[in-house]
């Protein structure tokens, strides 16, 4: 039998029907929804006069839009209020388990995910937000969908979809101090830009991705969407294995040791093929840092800003225009740069391992008095968590503000926004262009490095503030 | 998802040479909050449309009255970032009709065509050219005949054949569905979740 890379074999054993000539008609596992890229799909049912064919396979959160402050009221804002309320009639209209606002299990739908067992190797999974990539780290297909194809999935259970190429990206060799998984998949994005993956479906592999937990995994895979990839993974191994042994109780799984005997078999072939291999030495790797307004205009902390030169006339004046965004100039360094704002939270980084990270530089320590935090837990299991283990005593004697969990400030759908011109140092995904809010002025990077931003006021190596005790792995 | 029909079209060009516009350029997430699909167009390119006091930016291409047309002309990596449909709904209700670049990002080219929003990848060679032909001359008009796959450049007669999947190109002919197509196929969709379930 010909050797085949994991993706073809999970792709390969949900194709229902391939349609000459064009897409394969796919059967998705899991199937997640929110309340922004829901409704309008929900409508087109009701003008078809059909129904959710497998409801059972659907679960819901409202996490895109929703306040994080005082959940228990009335949200404010009437759209977003509406965007909610529609979704929990549509969810109960049609049997959908929703984790609704104020539900004890809701946050952000790539955090929730996971974190309660619904995400599981050799799945097909997809939701209609980009960053569904993060469920890769299961070793799972995984991947954004826009609200033609949530209706798709909810009238069959299937989406038709060409398949994509295959993409290997292996790191190996060992992290430095202070470096994170985010750091590894910025540096990997400032290699190949944003358009470096399109077309591709990434399977990350090698020995500086093996030894990530599953939460450094899915910071990982959640951005790769940020180089254009449809989606990427990891193969499962024994660190997802003790990730999923830990959860109480995994839905429509009685006997997890028998499944897992099963995912033991979900890797690829030794002499699989793949349309493109790149590798990366995570030695090379220093925290990183955007200056720029897409993810691939990232640096090392301590480099220069690219100077203009070399580029076409379309790169270079798209290239000025994004750094004038910025207020930033070419060949500038970028540390000790005073900076306003630090959000940390995201399904990038906003899981407990990301404010325990947070924690080990803010422990003992003041937030400088010019900053304003965000600090956004991704889930309410994550918020426990962080009161189970003191974290939240730590921020707060630091002076930093904890809010309930959502998306907030990532995307600043709700009143989360950085005011116009202000300067944020954000765990987040991206740094486009008023992504944080109107005028809003985004620089992507670690938990560390938004730790040493909070503290300090202005972008800081956060090495100075890793020692061999505080440096958790993340 | 709506049943729109593409054959042909004859139009000028609107250009918009920058690379790696977002979905947040073209639709930020403020304005996602509506649960129907209509009315986005407003608010295409809204910051880049208006000034933060909220008149119109006249130094933006869409303002500028020189400039009409059904066709945008973006440059590469058009609509990267988030799966948000609402990008294509905002250009489609515009007025737009098809958008020509020399690359698209993946999600926002599926979701195009599954709203009968045209994305036609050209050469970056042309690419160039017809921006410089539309700013040179804004009434340089452009003929997408989506039959014979054919994008040409009236005044100069420069032609091309763009790629499209035949499975998607039949369903914008004939204003086809995915959904019709898949609610059909219930019968085989239910003997996969019978026989070949992949994941238990």
């Amino acid at each position: 039998m010909k050797a085949k890379t994991l993706f073809d074999k999970i792709w390969d054993g949900h194709v229902v029907r391939s349609i000459e000539d064009g897409p394969d008609v796919l059967y998705i596992d899991r199937h997640y929804i929110h309340e922004v890229t829901s409704p309008q799909a929900f409508n087109g049912l009701k003008e078809r006069g059909i129904t959710v064919f497998r409801p059972d396979k659907t679960i819901a959160t409202a996490d895109h839009n929703i306040p994080t402050k005082d959940q228990h009221l009335q949200i404010l804002d009437e759209l977003s209020r509406n965007q909610v309320e529609r979704l929990s009639e549509n969810c109960s209209k049609y049997g959908i388990e929703l984790f609704g606002l104020n539900h004890s299990k809701n946050g952000i739908v790539h955090v929730i995910g996971p974190e309660l067992g619904y995400t599981l190797p050799g799945m097909t999974i997809v939701c209609g937000d980009s960053h569904t990539s993060t469920h890769g780290a299961f070793g799972t297909i995984a991947f954004g969908i826009g609200t033609s194809e949530v209706e798709m999935v909810l009238a069959s259970q299937c989406i038709l979809q060409p398949k994509p190429k295959r993409m290997r990206i292996t790191v190996n060799g060992n992290l430095h101090k202070g470096v994170t998984s985010k750091d590894i998949i910025m540096y990997i994005i400032s290699e190949i830009s944003t358009a470096g993956a399109t077309g591709f479906f990434v399977e990350y592999t090698g020995s500086a991705i093996k030894r990530l937990s599953m939460e450094a995994r899915m910071t990982i895979c959640n951005m790769s969407i940020e180089m254009g990839a449809r989606g990427g993974l990891i193969a499962p191994d024994e660190i997802t294995f003790d990730y999923l042994r830990q959860i109480p109780s995994i839905p429509g799984i009685d006997d997890l040791e028998s499944s897992v005997s099963q995912w033991k078999k979900f890797k690829s072939d030794p002499d699989a093929t793949f349309d493109r291999e790149l590798e990366f030495d995570a030695g090379l790797i220093k925290p990183m840092i955007t200056y720029g307004t897409n993810p691939g205009m990232g640096m090392a902390i301590d480099g220069s800003i690219p100077m203009a030169e070399g580029k076409n006339n379309e790169a270079s004046s798209s290239f000025l225009k994004s750094l004038d965004y910025m207020g930033l100039k070419p060949g500038m360094k970028l540390l000790g740069h005073p900076i306003d704002y630090v959000f940390i939270g995201s399904c990038t980084n906003g899981r407990i391992e990301d404010f325990r990270a947070f924690a080990q530089i803010i422990r003992g320590r003041k937030k400088a008095s010019n900053i304003n935090a965000l600090i956004v837990p991704g889930s309410k299991k994550v918020e426990e968590q962080m009161y189970a283990e003191g974290l939240i005593e730590i921020f707060k004697n630091a002076g930093f503000e904890v809010r309930q969990p959502g998306c907030s400030s990532c995307l600043a759908m709700n009143e989360d926004k950085i005011p116009a011109g202000k300067y944020a140092v954000s765990t987040s995904n991206r740094n486009f262009e008023g992504r944080q809010g109107p005028g809003a002025r985004t620089l992507l990077a670690s938990p560390f490095t938004a730790a040493a931003a909070a503290i300090t006021g202005r972008i800081s190596d956060p090495r100075e503030f890793i020692t061999e005790e505080n440096n958790v792995k993340i | 998802m709506p049943k729109v029909k593409f054959d042909i079209l004859e139009s000028t060009c609107i250009p918009l040479p920058f690379e790696n516009v977002d979905t947040d350029q073209i639709i930020p997430a403020r304005f996602l909050s509506a649960t129907s699909r209509e009315g986005f167009g407003d608010n295409l390119f809204r910051d880049w449309r208006y000034k933060k006091s909220g008149e119109k930016n006249s130094e933006f291409i869409l303002n500028n009255p020189k400039f009409s047309g059904r066709v945008l002309v973006a440059g590469k990596n058009f609509g990267c970032g988030s799966s948000r449909e609402h990008a294509v709904w905002a250009i489609f209700d515009y007025g737009f009709r098809a958008v020509v670049s020399s690359f698209f990002a993946d999600i926002f080219m599926g979701n195009a065509l599954n709203n009968g929003l045209l994305p036609i990848v050209v050469s970056e060679e042309l690419l160039i050219k017809l921006h410089d032909l539309v700013h040179r001359n804004p009434a340089t008009e452009v003929k997408i005949d989506l039959g014979k796959q054919t994008f040409t450049i009236i005044s100069t007669g420069d032609s091309v054949r763009f790629g499209i999947n035949p499975y998607k190109k039949e369903c914008l002919l004939k204003g086809l569905d995915d959904i019709d197509f898949l609610l059909s196929m219930k019968n085989v969709i239910t003997g996969y979740e019978t026989n070949n379930r992949f994941v238990q």
